[in-house]
């Protein structure tokens, strides 16, 4: 149990007659790269909701550093260090860059900030992401591929131990998912774990320790990469029989 | 220390307030002012949880009625001053709002908004049902005869109108760039984002309509001694409701002075016009300005300000 | 003071009363039940459609409910346009949650007032030859300005519940709420058919106020005490479902009979918004709504 910072155990999420996930059980460690894959419609984001709190599973308990967070609200689990992207981009849009990354600094991460440099830590931030000179421009303004790396950025104001990001690179070109691997790859050193959920099979294996597989809402394969990649089960739940 | 040009351009307001207390003595400027600084203080009020927070409360008028009936009820009970029924009509206010808030704030704005209103009418009723306090045929409140050192009691009701509108309007100003204000804006643009980085929505909007239950109550707390006769259907009436929500919209919801824009234009024409005109006019033309300024300039005057500044700037 | 003839009269007034609600709420159900907007206007509409069915009765003596059914087309043209206006101002930008509201509370004002401005504050009536007659079934007394927009209500309810799940259109409201995506693919276009859906809520409230005005005299404000009523309906009822909004009207005109009897009318504008306070704050799906 050690070094575990994410312990799901039996997770079931129904919608009326309909099972989303059914006994889902996953462990992340500490400063790992988790990549979650599967078909369309396998349940990997109604996962995450439940993992951030946006959704309250059915069953199955969830714990973040030993600690129970089945019934927290989101933004406690965001305090306690879970943080997430979304799928489409969610800016605040009436505020400038710059603010949106000042919400989750003196929120989330509010125990873990210095109070007297906020503005200086989110313009670091920026920095990562090579928006320093936008700043001050509207949030609603920017170009996609910014909005996904602001989408990141935010997330990691929050100074999460655990970061999941959903999609972070749909519909980028080559370099652009480059960008984005190089601030996942950075994640590690500060010792913070990352659930990556992608479509774009060469980003997923180049970046995973690990892989698992989420099909109809059952976890089928959990491991290397390589050896998962090769799983029988696994290349029959994509290309069909 | 550095004063900002906010303090100062209050320095100069209150102090124009008093010479002009000093100087003037035809009534009719004090009541008009009286009445544009209560719709202010109701817009600066509504504000705070329409515009900043994003959640729309349609019962305004009985947040600003509850305000004045408790005025009324505890004046007939125990002749209190008036900074004191200032405070209660504010703090009763404030726990309607934060009660209210706690049994609807969960769900969609929508829902609020509707239950707002279901609010004012349930008020409404039992006021209506209430006897000590007048009932359907209303109360009549007698002017006091003490008004410090000014010449009239509506000169002295002025300036009480006139200070706390500039208090209400600071807390607002102060609010609107603070770590709160950021978090209020946060839920209003997105609320599932906001409590995904950490914004505890549900505390800040309780405090977003609680904020607004105080200052809404303290606007209708002094309203009896101004008119001196009131029935329920004078204070729930709807037309305070539209201009508390009509005002902010035209003014610009998202910065401090869109409420003060839009009060003191909206205000001043609707004086002018029951003057020139006829008060059903009124209503008829702030309901005009409504729907065409959210239709077209969905963001106010302050909006519309900001866009043609950056329009030229290089 | 309780006797059971006076409780018979009150149940059966409160479902007479409840079905004509019904016929009010039907609207709403469909423009907030079925498409999310927010319709605040939705009974100042109503009572426009009052004032239409006062002046063609008294200036041609027609039957108000043929007026009713005879306007709505007008009144169906009217909503199209409107929700027109609201989709390229609000719903494209996102904007319908603050926005969306005060366009139609201003509406609400503008019609009320104008409403006002035109034909000022006497109470207006109609005249036919039904109203002021009662049927006398033992204690039980039925009058049939009562009766008859009771029936029509029934009528209007069952017509567009039969349309909403028998014909395309029909099916299609009922879809756009739920899945824009499926209803392109089917070839609707979502976009016409919530013009379609708004303009048929509009085109009901013509009935619904030519019905307002048989059951009693109606003036520019009276539209205001059904905003409660008709929201309390639509929540009880559960979003989406015609059955239910029927159930919650019946149940609010009987709650609210009982308690005008009772306790004294002037609780009565209380009621519907205590019962949606309660539902809201107990029960938000309604009693048959989609969770």
């Amino acid at each position: 149990m050690s070094g575990a910072v994410l312990q799901v155990a039996g997770l079931t999420k129904q919608f009326g007659g309909f099972v989303a996930l059914q006994d889902v059980e996953l462990q992340v460690n500490a400063g790992e790269r988790l990549g979650l894959i599967g078909p369309n419609g396998s349940g990997k984001t109604t996962l995450i909701n439940c993992i951030s709190g946006a959704l309250l599973n059915d069953a199955g308990t969830i714990a973040f550093e030993g600690r129970d967070i089945t019934r927290l609200p989101p933004h406690q689990r965001t305090r306690l260090g879970v943080a997430r992207t979304f799928q489409i981009p969610k800016p605040f849009r009436s505020m400038s860059v710059l603010d949106n990354l000042r919400v989750p600094l003196e929120y989330a991460a509010w125990s873990r900030a210095d109070h007297r440099r906020i503005t200086d830590e989110a313009m670091e931030m920026l920095d990562l992401i090579g928006l320093q000179h936008r700043a001050q421009a509207s949030s609603a303004s920017l170009t996609l591929v910014d909005m996904r790396k602001l989408e990141l950025v935010r997330a990691l104001a929050a100074k999460p131990r655990l970061l999941v990001s959903d999609e972070a690179m749909a519909g980028l070109s080559a370099s652009e998912v480059d960008d984005i691997l190089v601030l996942l790859f950075g994640l590690k050193e500060k010792g913070v774990a990352v659930i990556m959920i992608e479509h774009i099979m060469r980003a997923v294996m180049k970046f995973s320790d690990r892989l698992v597989v989420l099909v109809a809402g059952r976890k089928i394969a959990d491991g290397e990469p390589q050896s998962v990649a090769g799983n029988a089960d696994v290349i029959k739940a994509y290309l069909g029989e | 220390m550095k004063i900002s040009p906010f303090w100062i351009t209050v320095a100069v307001i209150v102090v124009a307030g008093l010479v002009f207390t000093g100087s003037t003595t035809n009534e009719y400027y004090f009541n008009a002012a009286y009445v544009i600084l209560q719709a202010m203080m109701m817009a600066v009020a509504w504000n705070i949880l329409g515009g900043y927070t994003g959640y729309v409360n349609f019962g305004t008028a009985g947040f600003f009625a509850v305000g004045a009936y408790t005025s009324i009820a505890l004046d007939k009970a125990w002749d209190l001053p008036l900074p004191v029924l200032i405070f209660a009509g504010g703090a009763v206010c404030a726990l309607i709002g934060l009660g209210v808030g706690y049994l609807t704030l969960r769900l969609k704005g929508v829902y609020f908004a509707i239950a707002t209103l279901a609010m004012a009418i349930v008020f409404e009723t039992l006021i209506n049902n209430w006897s000590y306090v007048g009932g359907a045929k209303g109360a009549y409140i007698l002017t006091p005869e003490k008004h410090l050192w000014f010449g009239s009691y509506i000169e002295m009701l002025f300036m009480v109108m006139l200070l706390l509108t500039i208090a209400c309007v600071a807390i607002s100003r102060k609010l609107n760039s603070s770590r709160l204000g950021r978090g209020l804006a946060a839920i209003r643009d997105d609320e599932v984002a906001a409590e995904c980085a950490g914004v505890p929505t549900l505390r800040l909007k309780l405090i977003s309509t609680t904020l607004m239950g105080a200052m809404m109550g303290a606007a209708g707390a002094p309203y009896p001694f101004f008119v001196t006769y009131v029935d329920p259907q004078s204070a729930f009436n709807l037309f305070v409701a539209v201009n508390a929500i009509a005002m902010p919209m035209i003014g610009g919801t998202s910065h401090w002075l869109g409420p003060v824009i839009g009060a003191l234009l909206v205000g001043t024409m609707q004086e002018v016009i029951t003057v020139t005109v006829s008060s059903e006019l009124n209503v008829l033309i702030v309901g005009i300005m409504l729907v065409v300024f959210i239709t077209l300039a969905p963001q106010g005057i302050v909006g519309l300000v900001q866009k043609y500044r950056l329009k030229r700037t290089p | 003071m309780f006797s059971l003839d006076l409780l018979a009269n009150a149940v059966t007034a409160g479902i007479l009363l409840g079905g004509f609600y019904a016929a009010v709420a039907i609207g709403l159900a469909i423009a907030f039940g079925q498409l999310d907007i927010v319709n605040i206007a939705h009974p100042a509409f109503v009572i426009a459609g009052s004032y239409v069915a006062y002046i063609l009765n008294a200036r041609f003596g027609l039957d108000p409910v043929l007026v009713g059914v005879m306007v709505a087309p007008v009144f169906f043209a009217a909503g199209a346009v409107i929700y027109r206006i609201y989709y390229a101002a609000f719903e494209r930008t996102g904007q319908e949650s603050l926005s969306g509201l005060a366009f139609f509370f201003g509406m609400m004002f503008i019609i009320e007032v104008v409403l006002i401005l035109v034909y000022g504050v006497d109470y207006r009536l109609v005249s036919a030859d039904y109203i002021g007659m009662t049927i006398q079934l033992g204690y039980v007394g039925i009058p049939l300005r009562m009766l008859v927009p009771f029936g029509v209500a029934v009528a209007l309810t069952v017509g567009v519940y039969l349309y909403l799940s028998r014909t395309f259109m029909g099916r299609a409201i009922l879809a756009v709420a739920q899945d824009r995506l499926a209803l392109q693919l089917m070839g609707a276009d979502p976009v016409r058919v919530k013009q379609f859906a708004f303009g048929l809520a509009i085109a009901t409230a013509a009935i619904a106020g030519s019905l307002l005005i048989i059951i009693g005299p109606v003036e520019p404000s009276v539209g205001r005490q059904y905003i409660g009523r008709v929201f309390a309906i639509v929540v009880l009822g559960g979003m989406g479902s015609i059955p239910g909004m029927f159930v919650a009207a019946l149940l609010l005109g009987i709650v609210e009979s009982l308690v005008a009897t009772f306790m004294g009318p002037s609780w009565a504008p209380a009621v519907a918004f205590g019962v949606l306070l309660l539902t809201l704050a107990l029960r938000p799906s309604g009693l048959f709504g989609r969770a």
